[in-house]
């Protein structure tokens, strides 16, 4: 009776009361429906499935078998000379993971001093810490940069020292992981602003400015990177005048960051090309002026646009500091490439070269990693 | 005789005549490569006054009030907004922009602050007001236009009509003397430009000198001191709303609006 009349009065869609929202199909749902939907929709596919997880098993126990089981982890060592009878008896059945353990040291320090390698030890922590408190943005404030600048100061003093009681040690001895920490860092930290710099002036009114930016764009893409390392490592000291010498270092830093930036300049162009004209309108009609619709309005939404070819582009840039061995600067590649010319260990190349790209993998798989996380984060406004 | 006698005379309370007009446009001319879409346009706006300017799609309109807070540049003529000089000083560009508001078809709210930070950028760091004052100000005028409670929200995260409403509020947070529409209700769904054309009946009867790109006829007659009619970049004829409905003197006029009715 009520009900009836409570019908009456509130007309409701008669389906959702009547039989209620529905589950999807069963079989719809679920991993083994996707498996079965994906692996085995039929005798083609199910045989390609069962051929691929054979091998897949094949290839995965050979591995463990490699890696672990038959590995060496370390060899005695006498007189200074590391003893490889045993690695070599394997024949490759077996990882000699002992080349690691033996060249660690030199893989990540290079021919810093060995008494001092406390030093570059903590640098490569200053780093990975400094990574650690941009990545957050509840640090994203102005006293990030005097924390950037802090650290850096921090690290150059421990690197050369000369002060505080600390040894001198000449950028010649500088070496491994901290190279390739400091020519990526630099590299990205410099680069990126003065790419935004040359995507603005890309686009900007003066023929000057923007002829300026897109001679430099063409010019640095048209080039490899090994010809700037080379031009600047070679022909840029024949420039100079007589007694000027500018750190070796220094110069293929310079390099780098030249070339990363013209890249991302293309990049971060690209975000501004995707915003709609309205937007510059808008600030425009607000009386912004060109600096405050910029930061304000403009790059914020172009950066966001943009942040998956952008990590592209800085993934891309702290594997391409590996170039700089061409030059003969010992960045961890390097160094991993000069543990084993010792005769003692020569052929262990494979140990060294899977340490040195899951040290690699590690800070890009990171770097990927977080970017996703901000991605999602920072455009949270976009989702309804 | 002539329109503009017509126009003095049925100038509502609110615009003054006697002060200098709040814009001056004189024999502006302006072109597109070889397209001249602006031919002499002559027109005063006098303090307080509502224009509402219509004409075909093409015939200029957006380019003309555009000029006035110079998203576009005039190539002749003379126009003078709030007794400054529209020049290539960019002082005096400054200063206009900071004077006139504009509310445009497409909202261009930006999309990746909240309503309330729309509202405040503006009057923070041109107007140069504190912060609090800034966002006590904004929700003034978001209460104003009936939606203080989205003021936490993002623009995606509305309609169509409340992002339109919002920017108008934006606008008037940075207290101009003039308000420029265009088209201000053309993208919205029928359903909600009603409550747009209510906020700018409201703004209307603040006293706020309104240039107003729009068809909507109703809105014309209800709050227009003056219609423009606008053809091939030139003011084909203006006058009050009633005489120029009801009695278009010019064949393109009359075209105009029987095209007009018909689309509605
Ligand atoms: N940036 C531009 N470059 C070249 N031509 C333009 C540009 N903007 C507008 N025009 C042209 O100028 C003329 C006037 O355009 P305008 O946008 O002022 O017309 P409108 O009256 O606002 O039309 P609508 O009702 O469609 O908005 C049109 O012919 C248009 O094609
Ligand atoms: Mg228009």
């Amino acid at each position: 009776m009520s009900d009836t009349a409570a019908e009456a009065t509130v007309p409701r869609p008669a389906q959702e009361s009547a039989i209620g929202p529905r589950r999807p199909p069963l079989l719809a749902v679920g991993p083994v429906a996707w498996a079965r939907a994906n692996l085995f929709s039929s005798w083609l596919s199910t045989a390609v499935t069962l051929a691929l997880i054979y091998l897949i098993v094949r290839w995965a126990m050979g591995f463990v078998d490699w890696a672990f089981v038959n590995a060496i982890w370390s060899v005695p060592v006498v007189n200074g000379q590391a003893q490889t009878q045993a690695c070599r008896a394997l024949n490759g059945a077996g990882a000699c993971w002992a080349v690691v353990t033996e060249k660690h040291r030199f893989m990540l320090f290079g021919t810093y001093p060995y008494e001092e390698h406390w030093r570059p030890a903590l640098c490569v922590l200053l780093f990975i810490g400094l990574y650690i408190v941009s990545a957050m943005r509840r640090f994203w404030r102005k006293e990030l940069a005097y924390i950037w600048i802090g650290t850096l100061t921090l690290i150059g003093v421990l690197m050369w020292g000369g002060v505080f009681g600390l040894s001198y040690v000449p950028q010649e001895r500088w070496g491994g992981l901290v190279i390739t920490l400091i020519l990526a860092t630099f590299g990205i930290a410099l680069a990126f602003p003065l790419s935004i710099l040359v995507a603005l002036g890309r686009r900007s009114r003066l023929p000057a400015i923007k002829a300026l930016c897109v001679l430099y764009v063409e010019l640095i893409r048209g080039v490899p990177l090994i010809s700037l390392l080379f031009m600047a490592s070679v022909m840029f000291p024949l420039f100079l005048p007589e007694g000027i010498n500018i750190d070796k270092l220094l110069r293929a830093q310079v390099a780098i960051i030249l070339f990363a930036a013209a890249y991302l300049a293309e990049v971060v162009r690209g975000g501004l090309q995707a915003l709609p004209r309205g937007q510059y309108e808008a600030a425009d009609a607000l009386g912004l002026s060109y600096w405050q619709k910029t930061g304000f309005i403009i790059l914020p939404q172009a950066l966001r646009l943009v942040i998956p070819p952008l990590v592209n582009t800085f993934i891309g840039m702290f594997k391409d500091t590996s170039l700089v061995l061409i030059i003969g600067i010992f960045d961890l590649l390097t160094a991993g490439k000069t543990a084993i010319i010792e005769p003692a260990w020569q052929g262990f190349g494979i140990e060294i070269y899977v340490t040195i790209g899951l040290i690699y993998f590690i800070f890009c798989f990171a770097m990927s990693r977080y970017s996703q996380g901000l991605e999602a984060e920072l455009n949270r406004h976009r989702v309804r | 005789m002539s329109a503009t006698m017509d126009t003095a005379a049925h100038l509502s309370s609110a615009a003054r005549t006697d002060g200098p007009p709040a814009i001056l446009m004189d024999k502006v001319n302006k072109w597109y490569g070889a397209l001249h879409v602006l031919r002499d346009i002559n027109l005063s706006v006098a303090q307080g006054e509502r224009v509402v300017v219509c004409g075909p799609s093409g015939s200029g309109k957006s380019t003309m009030i555009r000029c006035i807070n110079r998203l576009e540049q005039h190539q002749e003529g003379r126009i003078v907004v709030d007794n400054i000089e529209l020049t290539d000083d960019l002082r005096s560009l400054d200063a206009i922009r900071r004077e006139v508001g504009m509310v445009f078809q497409s909202f261009n709210l930006f999309p990746h602050l909240t309503i309330l930070e729309n509202c405040t950028l503006a009057p923070i760091w041109v107007r140069r007001m504190p912060k609090k004052e800034a966002e006590a100000l904004a929700m003034e005028y978001l209460t104003r236009v009936k939606i203080p409670e989205q003021a936490n929200k993002y623009p995606g995260q509305l309609s169509g009509g409340q992002q339109q409403r919002v920017a108008i509020a934006r606008a008037l947070c940075m207290k101009p003397k003039i308000m420029l529409f265009d088209e201000p209700t053309s993208a919205l769904d029928p359903e909600m430009i009603k409550e747009v054309l209510d906020t700018m009946v409201m703004l209307a009867d603040t006293g706020m000198t309104m240039i107003c790109v729009t068809h909507e006829m109703g809105f014309a007659r209800q709050v227009a001191d003056r219609v423009v009619f606008m053809d091939r970049g030139e003011i084909v004829e203006s006058g009050v709303p009633e005489q120029l409905f009801n009695d278009p003197k010019t064949e393109r006029l009359k075209t105009f609006l029987s095209q007009i009715l018909r689309g509605h």
